[in-house]
Order: structure tokens, then C-alpha cells, then sequence
């Protein structure tokens, strides 16, 4: 028996993992494109950018843990094809791995910036351990740092570099911070914070073109016509599904690897999670791609069931979190179609919520400095609480109450 | 390297090295100790790297500060007097001998 994950990131290490704790006991071979053990990236844009965090804290756990757990580790590994017809994964040296089982955890990579002079040295992404090296190397030589993009990636680097004492504006192409994942009061909020701490915004406005000047550092044009001068550029302009191995190898694919709730693709002995799959929750009527650590966690331990040859259906909840400054932002739920979002709290001190509905009952909740209550909708939504809006809305309220007996 | 020890709720103890620097919680989770889940990595942002801290090393560990008071209200199993997160423990010599216990679960 032989399993062959490709992928060592946060859901490869899951898969692994859970496939020794289900007591599988054949071969296992994880295989990784980077140097790296499989390390944590939610650091890379924080801590580490930072320089406040060394390499070896940033992994999972030391090369040791892998092999006691003979867990056959394969870095700077490139995987070329998938032949299903013959259940082997090519290596790029040429190598085939056989397999009874398959699983894809290949992630995502960083959408490039679409426009003239983005090959200008001053351009960094913050997606892999690489990129963090290279943007933490040429921060310190930097006065101006220009962030493309207002969502967290871009959000969390200006903090950082702002913190660094670096001279910082924020270009965001639609009219709010994070519009796509918080309500229009969150993004005001962190717009105020952000401002505060003397970091500028465009908003409403893309890059156009970059321009090299004779120092090393560059001229950004905008699409206004206006120009701002730079000496390192940021660009968290989104991200693209690692697709194409599937893809080649005839696995359905849409915007991710399609799954169905149980991790699996449209070849039954091929499973994938994370941040690359288009996949089914049982608690959403669509499907849907999603990056973030907990569906890296929860769905890796559903490939790996499916794996085992169980049928675990994917039901968890999602959640996320961000932290900007002093400030952190924790969202569980997934809000975008709702239809009221009611503030709990006062946005002014600080410390508040945003409760969204859709029709009636709570789709998500986010949560600003307030850990506690972040904890406590993460249980109102899991145990399926009734919560009235009105309720929501009230501080006096205790919303523990809203959940049902123990 | 200052020596920790993680005592299961089943009873079983493992005692490992801790870099100077490191909280209890990596110390835990980088060298395989079940019990500890760490969800949020380190970010005292979830409450699933709950320990219990003996009273007579209460007096040696950094102080409760106000975000980790706040999720010890939501740990899976009710906090005691003795609860702490231990992504919020940085190790120190001073904590050399340190033996904690790990709650039945953490979520």
C-alpha cells in the first residue's frame, strides 16, 4: 500500500498526519516544491516580516517528527504529471511514485501584477517562506513602500513596514478595505486605524504602469493619471488554485480542483484539500474556494478519512483571522450574501462586533479586539443557536444564553 | 535548555528541551505532544492550547494578560484556577521543571 501526497503545506501535513493517527500504516510520502519543512505562512506577513520570529519557529514540526512518524518527507521536489491510468505521480527527474491513494494539497500561487514593469526588482509578493526572505531583506534599505491591494495580505504588510518606520500608501482598486470578506463599518474602521498610525490610501484606483528610475526605485502611474514614487512595491492582488497537475490529468476543475464533501475529486482514489480545492460544505448551498487555515486543517483530516475509507462529510465552520498593529480581526461564518449586519458594541472603543443575517438567522460574525466573543459566536453558530438580531445588537445582552442546554 | 513536562490527561508525561524564547505551546507541538491543538498557531486567538498550571509554579509564569483572560472563558473544558493559554507562556530558566497538565480536550 502506498499514499503520495503532493503538497507539503499546511493541508499535506494534515493529511499525513491524520492517515498515521487513523492507523494507516503503509508507505507515505509527502512531496514539497519548496526547501523547506512545511511550515506556517499566517507569520510570514506578521511575526516574521517583523524579523520577530526565526525560520525553524515558523515549522510545523522539526524534520525528526516527520521521519518518527515515517512520514517520507520530500523537498525541492517537482511533480511533472499524474498518470491515473497507470496510479503514478511523475517526478520532474523522471521518477514515478506508485499509488493506491492520491491526494492533492498544491495550494495556491500569487496572481501577478497585470501590468507594464512588474519585472522592476523593487516588486515583491508575500505568499511562500521565499518570497517573506526576499521582502524582509529588501525592507530595511526601503523609505517608501507602496502596497497594491487593501486586502489582508496587503493590509498586514503595511502595518508591519509601517511599524518599521517606512513611509506607506495602500492602493485598492475598489472603494473599501477587505470589501470582500467584512462589512463596509469593518473596513472603515481599519481605514481609520491604518490612517492613524500615518499609512495613506487610494482607494477607487488601479496601478497602470511601472516605471525604473535611475536610484533603484520606481515610479508607480496610476490609472487616474496621477504617480506616486516608491522604493519597494507589495503586490496581494489575490491568488490563483494550483490546478493545472489535475487538470492535465483529466480532473474536473472549475476556479480549485473540484471536490465533493468528501474531499474527493472526480477520481475516486484522488482526494484534495485546502486552499486549492472548489469544494462542498454541507453548511452552504454552493461550492466555494476558500484560504484559510482551518479549511486546510478540517478538510485535510476529511481526505484523509476518505483515504482511510471512511465517509466523513466536510461540515465545519469557517473562520479566519487577521492582525494589523495591536489589532486583531477574527471572522468565523462566511457573511457575503447577507442581507442586515448589526454592530455590537461601540467601533469607537476599540473592541467590537459585527453580527451578519440572512433572512433571520446568523451567517457570520466578526470580531474586532474581542477574542471572547469571537469564541462564543464560533459556539452560537456551531450548536446552530437561534440569536435574535435584536440580541445581537444589545450589549446588555448576554448571548451565552442563546445556546442551547449543555 | 530548560526542561518542561507535559502530563496527559490519561497520565502520561513527556519531558522535553525548550529553546530559550519558545512558549509551552511550540514547545508541545514541535516536539509531538498530543493534547495541545493550537488552532490559531500562537496568536492567543482561540483558546485550544489550554493547561493547567500547579499552584506552586503559579507565582513563576508571566502574569494573565487581559485577551488571554478573556478566551480562558471559552476553553472546551470550564476553566480553573489553574488555567492558562500556553501560547502566552514564554519559557524562561527560571521555568526550568515546569510541569503542567493538559486538559480531557481542547474543542
Amino acid at each position: 500500500m502506498s499514499i503520495v501526497i503532493v503538497g507539503a503545506g499546511q493541508a499535506g501535513l494534515q493529511i499525513a498526519e491524520s492517515l498515521r493517527r487513523g492507523a494507516y500504516e503503509g508507505r507515505l510520502v509527502l512531496i514539497g516544491d519548496e526547501s523547506f519543512p512545511p511550515y506556517q505562512r499566517p507569520p510570514l506577513s506578521k511575526k516574521y516580516l517583523a524579523d520577530q520570529m526565526a525560520d525553524e519557529r515558523l515549522y510545523f514540526r522539526p524534520l525528526e517528527q516527520l521521519e518518527k512518524q515515517q512520514i517520507e518527507f520530500r523537498p525541492q521536489t517537482r511533480v511533472t504529471a499524474l498518470d491515473r491510468e497507470a496510479r503514478e505521480v511523475v517526478l520532474a527527474t523522471g521518477e514515478r511514485l506508485p499509488y493506491e491513494g492520491l491526494a492533492l494539497t498544491t495550494g495556491t500561487r500569487v496572481r501577478p501584477l497585470p501590468v507594464p514593469g512588474a519585472d522592476h526588482p523593487a516588486v515583491c509578493y508575500l505568499r511562500g517562506l521565499d518570497d517573506a526572505r526576499r521582502l524582509r531583506e529588501r525592507l530595511p534599505a526601503a523609505a517608501r513602500v507602496l502596497v497594491v491591494g487593501g486586502g489582508f495580505i496587503g493590509l498586514e504588510v503595511a502595518a508591519t513596514a509601517r511599524a518599521a518606520g517606512k513611509q506607506v500608501t495602500v492602493i485598492e482598486a475598489l472603494d473599501r478595505l477587505m470589501a470582500r470578506a467584512v462589512a463596509p463599518v469593518v473596513s472603515d474602521h481599519f481605514a481609520s486605524l491604518h490612517r492613524a498610525r500615518g499609512v495613506e490610501f487610494r482607494f477607487g484606483v488601479g496601478l497602470a504602469s511601472i516605471a525604473a528610475q535611475a536610484d533603484g526605485s520606481f515610479t508607480a502611474s496610476l490609472a487616474d493619471g496621477s504617480s506616486i514614487e516608491a522604493d519597494l512595491l507589495v503586490a496581494g492582488i489575490g491568488v490563483l488554485p494550483n490546478q493545472e497537475l489535475a487538470a492535465a490529468a483529466g480532473l474536473e476543475c472549475r476556479s480549485g480542483i473540484v471536490v465533493d464533501e468528501y474531499a474527493r475529486t472526480s477520481d475516486p482514489r484522488i482526494v484534495a484539500a485546502g486552499d486549492c480545492t472548489w469544494h462542498i460544505n454541507r453548511r452552504f448551498a454552493t461550492a466555494h474556494r476558500l484560504e484559510s487555515v482551518q479549511n486546510a486543517v478540517d478538510q485535510g483530516k476529511i481526505a484523509a478519512a476518505s483515504l482511510l475509507g471512511q465517509s466523513v462529510p466536510y461540515q465545519d465552520l469557517p473562520w479566519f483571522w487577521s492582525d494589523q498593529y495591536d489589532v486583531k480581526l477574527q471572522m468565523v461564518g462566511l457573511s457575503q450574501d447577507h442581507d442586515a449586519a448589526l454592530v455590537r458594541g461601540e467601533p469607537a472603543s476599540g473592541a467590537f462586533s459585527v453580527f451578519y443575517f440572512k433572512t433571520g438567522a446568523l451567517v457570520g460574525v466578526d470580531s474586532i479586539n474581542r477574542p471572547a466573543e469571537h469564541m462564543l459566536a464560533r459556539k452560537l453558530m456551531q450548536t446552530g443557536a437561534v440569536v435574535p438580531p435584536k440580541a445581537a445588537a444589545d450589549p446588555a445582552f448576554d448571548l451565552k444564553t442563546c445556546l442551547p442546554p449543555a | 535548555m530548560p526542561k518542561v513536562t507535559f502530563v496527559q490527561f490519561t497520565g502520561d508525561s513527556r519531558t522535553v528541551e525548550v529553546p530559550a524564547g519558545w512558549t509551552l505551546m511550540e514547545a508541545a507541538v514541535q516536539n509531538g505532544v498530543d493534547g495541545i491543538t493550537a488552532e490559531c498557531g500562537g496568536g492567543c486567538a482561540c483558546a485550544t492550547c489550554h493547561v493547567l498550571v500547579p499552584p506552586e509554579w503559579a507565582a513563576r509564569v508571566p502574569a494573565i494578560g487581559p485577551a488571554e483572560n478573556d478566551l480562558l472563558e471559552c476553553t472546551a473544558v470550564p476553566r480553573t484556577a489553574q488555567s492558562r493559554l500556553s501560547c502566552q507562556i514564554q519559557v524562561s530558566a527560571a521555568l526550568d521543571g515546569l510541569t503542567v497538565n493538559l486538559p480531557e480536550r481542547q474543542s
